[in-house]
């Protein structure tokens, strides 16, 4: 049994279908990268998981109980079990750093708030923004701001941290401080399914790297036999494109 | 003419005169007060209703946009006296003061209802997003994340929209309630010089709104960047 199973997934925006068939699994303490041109799903299978755009067709199981994306109390358990880091951040403007990562488990799951800013002060220091409580989110550079959301959705102690292309829109001078941030999280063992446009970080971290094109899956294995030796055609000329760079 | 205005002068601006006219625009303040922010409240929970999803809401979301299309494009005079002869139809001894503040709160309800549903709009939906995948419920979200930033996009449309109703209630003297217009009639109609009335209760109307348009505009700026009121 897989920690998370997707099967035969399929979503739509409209009469458009974004993922058509995709299937795929992530295991405990693993990194599966997603990577595949823009428009070819990887964000929305990861918005599917967390019941932003509905799944037209297919299963998505937790630990072998299927998702019913139908049933608010289903989502909403998965909710409390998978966490997702967008790529414009998506910090609560009206709030400071403090108040964006501990706002969910104080109001939302009722727990101590002295416990919760506790444990957000080691997150915030494990981030690298331990002079930052106070801080609001227009005050901060986009890596920043990055590494506070990453901070807030740790803070919900998730099983599984879903990251959506989290530094493709920082400068490039900011880039580095994320990837170390998320680097530290693999070396604890994190268990993550990403999105991202960095090859040289995906062959670095991931365990896995899937390859989506079309709303499909089309390879799937180790960085080594993916990114350097694909065997489809689509595959090599995504990779052939992107390391030229 | 000036002769005669000069010779009436004392005699209007005599004390009793001057608390007519002082209780009369205390009578326009507060039915405007009244009747805009009650029906702040109740725009607020018609855009609440309107922005409800799912197919068993309709009906809510029927009637939010029903009420706010319709009474938006009905003339002020017009609520004033459907109003009036609604009321007065099942209750004769109604206060016509009681029927105005009901007739503004009908027409300020309809009209601020688009300006919190604009300041609602104005937030991103990623805003919305983030919360609703940290399960926060649909009024969790509007309390903890919307609210707090459509606020300052809302306050000061409210508010000035609410100062332009104190002149605008001077529709209601057409059914007799003693606020400021309907009383400079009555002085008028007692032999008054119409200019020096009409001149005197538009210097009222000027001195009601003026300070509270600057009042809007102080908290405008106030208001303009997002988490002010908690910096140092």
């Amino acid at each position: 049994m897989h920690h998370l199973d997707i099967r035969n997934v399929r979503s739509a925006y409209g009469k458009t279908e974004v993922l058509s068939d995709v299937s795929l699994t992530v295991d405990p303490g693993q990194v599966v990268a997603l990577v595949g041109p823009s428009g070819s799903g990887k964000s929305t299978l990861l918005r599917v998981l967390m019941g932003l755009n509905p799944p037209t067709a297919g299963e998505i199981h937790l630990d072998g109980e299927r998702i019913d994306y139908q049933r608010k109390a289903s989502v909403r358990a998965a909710r409390d079990r998978m966490a997702i880091v967008f790529q414009q951040y998506n910090l609560f403007q009206n709030m400071d750093v403090m108040g964006n990562v501990t706002v969910a488990p104080v109001k939302i799951k009722g727990r101590n708030r002295r416990e919760v800013e506790d444990e957000a002060g080691r997150l915030l220091a494990k981030v690298g923004l331990s002079d930052k409580h106070k801080a609001f989110p227009d005050q901060l550079s986009g890596g920043q701001q990055q590494r506070v959301a990453i901070a807030r959705a740790l803070a919900l102690k998730p099983e599984i941290l879903l990251l959506d292309e989290v530094t493709s829109a920082l400068d490039p001078e900011l880039v580095n401080e994320v990837l170390d941030t998320i680097r530290a999280l693999v070396a604890d063992g994190m268990t993550m399914l990403i999105v991202s446009h960095e090859m040289g970080f995906v062959r670095e971290v991931a365990d896995t790297v899937v390859m989506m094109d079309k709303g499909q899956v089309v390879e799937m294995g180790a960085p080594k036999e993916i990114i350097d030796a694909a065997n489809t055609q689509r595959a090599r000329d995504f990779f052939g494109k992107i390391l030229r760079h | 003419m000036l002769e005669r205005l000069a010779n009436e002068i004392p005699r209007f601006f005599s004390g009793n005169n001057m608390i007519l006219l002082l209780e009369a625009a205390g009578t326009t303040l507060l039915m405007t007060f009244l009747g805009c922010v009650i029906g702040f409240f109740i725009a607020f929970n018609l855009v609440y209703m309107r922005q409800t999803p799912g197919v068993f809401a309709a009906p809510l979301r029927l009637v939010a946009i029903s009420y706010i299309e319709v009474f938006r494009r009905i003339p002020f005079l017009v609520i004033i006296y459907l109003v009036l002869f609604l009321i007065q139809a099942f209750v004769s001894n109604a206060s016509l003061f009681s029927i105005a503040v009901i007739a503004i709160c009908i027409y300020a309800t309809a009209y601020t209802a688009e300006i919190i549903r604009g300041g609602f709009e104005s937030v991103p939906r990623q805003q919305v997003e983030a919360a609703t995948v940290m399960n926060f419920s649909r009024w969790q979200t509007l309390w903890n994340v919307i609210v707090p930033q459509a606020w300052p996009v809302i306050i000061p449309p409210a508010i000035a929209f609410m100062i332009s109703f104190i002149k605008d209630t001077a529709l209601v003297s057409q059914v007799g309630v003693f606020e400021l217009t309907f009383r400079a009639k009555e002085l008028n109609n007692q032999g008054y010089s119409g200019i020096l009335v009409f001149g005197t209760i538009a210097f009222a109307y000027f001195t009601m709104s003026y300070p509270l348009t600057r009042f809007g505009q102080w908290l405008e700026a106030r208001l303009a960047s997002p988490g002010h009121q908690k910096r140092p």
